[in-house]
């Protein structure tokens, strides 16, 4: 098959800060490309050179498994050098500010940071003060952009195109950046979002998002055809927002009495890591309808690309600098 | 501009090409035809599609994006380099490889192409096959099987264009 794709359309972010700012074409654009990096992780010799002699900063704020290792496997990958950064072990808990360790980590020569932070605005702010590129890996309740473009690169795989898709994200979406991100996402690649959960985790000022409500499983579970089943962040939570798991599990867990009512072909995700037996049961997790390892696998593709484009986009910055 | 090869030439070149890799590889050979995304691999359909009936009706084909492998990655260009997949169903190794790609000019793109391909495991060996080879090697690269054999001005450049991407056969310096 051959496909032909224009050239015309040039990327030009150095910074992947959030999923709002980008548009649908720049979106496709980044999933198209994580295509051609898909099959380097099936070959005998899993790298290619494209940043040969750049470094990767990952500056991981919070804990994180998937997101960290996939960062540095995806940098791994393309030849770059990682400096793996933890707050415990650094001069963070000495007191110094995000902003001098930032600069103080370029002046060594990094070129692209990668940052997770608790504090949401914290990556756009790195990009005022420092010249490397920035690739957000979670900020606070704001947003986890990588996480969204690996969950439509996803549906994008399992049905073709988002386009009239009804997706339901079910559960904490108040405690959720992926949610935001991946409202941003889907509803911009043509999908439409229902958002599922008690109202005690629902965001504040949900109705300026362009998504529906409902505060029931059971009277949306027929109509969906993507389902993303969110974590129950216990961390993250103050107070009581459902009086118990069990009563949450009841009427918000998807089992599998509740997946007989749903499409046959109904495609299930959890952006990991999985509560077994409270927001999902572990029949459907592992079942025939979970693509939930096949979004850690896509994720590694989608870090590649994004890499790869933000130091793209450097380059050409650096370009119209001397001329 | 000046028309290089018009659709009847690039049938007779692309014959020719078919001819001398006949002449030149034994029909039991362990091959397989990859072509250089994206004019080679339209060149690498037909020339597959030739050599069907003296390899194998199943000669095995693929399509190699050298984009990440480019040395000019890193420098600032006018054109923005776009990744594309490369899709290739077998095992390299061992393999005789017909690489085909469209134009061979300063050779970079070929040594692209070996470093993408031995990423993927190691060939018995490696030809290459192009329509046009306009001169001016930067690399000490050369081809195995040429079509038209040239001298351009280094100033211009030779655009092949194929039926199935550009509407018309045709070879064009501009």
């Amino acid at each position: 098959m051959m496909s032909v794709k224009s050239n015309k359309f040039q990327w030009t972010r150095k910074h992947l800060i959030g999923i709002s700012d980008l548009s649908r074409q720049e979106i496709e654009f980044i999933l198209d490309t994580a295509e051609g990096f898909e099959q380097i992780s099936t070959r005998s010799i899993k790298k290619a050179p494209p940043l040969r002699g750049k470094v990767v900063v990952n500056m991981f704020f919070e804990d994180s498994t998937r997101t960290r290792n996939s960062f540095t496997l995806a940098a791994n990958r393309l030849s770059a050098d990682v400096i793996e950064f933890t707050k415990k072990s650094s001069s963070v808990s000495k007191g110094e500010t995000l902003i001098d360790t930032a600069r103080n980590l370029e002046a060594m020569g990094i070129d692209i940071v990668v940052i997770r932070h608790n504090a949401g605005g914290a990556p756009k702010l790195l990009t005022r003060s420092i010249n490397a590129c920035v690739v957000n890996a979670g900020d606070g309740f704001h947003e986890h952009p990588t996480q969204a473009l690996l969950d439509v690169y996803t549906i994008r795989q399992a049905r073709g195109s988002l386009e009239g898709l009804k997706i339901g994200i079910v559960g904490d979406i108040a405690h959720s950046r992926v949610a935001r991100s991946d409202i941003y996402a889907m509803t911009k690649l043509g999908a439409e979002v229902i958002l599922v959960g008690p109202p005690t985790l629902m965001p504040a000022r949900v109705d300026e998002l362009p998504v529906k409500v409902s505060h029931s499983l059971d009277a949306v579970i027929e109509e969906l055809d993507v389902i993303n089943m969110l974590r129950i962040q216990f961390e993250r939570m103050g107070g009581n927002p459902f009086p118990s798991v069990r009563e949450y599990s009841h009427f918000f867990g998807l089992t599998v009495d509740r997946m007989k009512r749903a499409k046959a072909d109904i495609t299930v995700m959890h952006p990991g890591p999985i509560n077994r037996g409270l927001e999902i049961e572990s029949e459907v997790a592992d079942g025939p309808n979970s693509v939930i390892l096949k979004q850690v696998a896509n994720g590694l593709a989608v870090r590649m690309a994004v890499l790869f484009l933000v130091n793209q986009a450097a380059t050409q910055e650096s370009k119209e600098k001397q001329s | 501009m000046d028309i290089l090869l018009n659709a009847d030439q690039i049938a007779a070149a692309i014959d020719d090409l078919v001819n001398r890799i006949k002449s030149d590889i034994p029909a039991d050979s362990d091959i397989a035809i990859i072509g250089i995304r994206s004019r080679g691999e339209i060149l690498a359909q037909r020339l597959g599609g030739q050599l069907s009936d003296y390899f194998s009706d199943q000669i095995l084909r693929g399509t190699l994006d050298i984009t990440l492998y480019r040395d000019d990655l890193n420098e600032p260009k006018d054109t923005q380099p776009t990744v594309r997949s490369t899709e290739i169903e077998f095992d390299v190794s061992g393999k005789l490889i017909l690489l085909v790609d469209d134009v061979l000019h300063t050779g970079r793109s070929v040594r692209a192409a070996m470093d993408a391909l031995t990423d993927m495991g190691r060939p018995g060996a490696v030809r290459l096959a192009v329509l046009v080879d306009r001169g001016q090697h930067e690399y000490p690269i050369s081809a195995d099987y040429v079509g038209l054999q040239t001298i351009v001005d280094a100033d211009k450049s030779v655009c092949v264009h194929f039926i199935e991407t550009d509407q018309e056969d045709r070879v064009i310096v501009e």
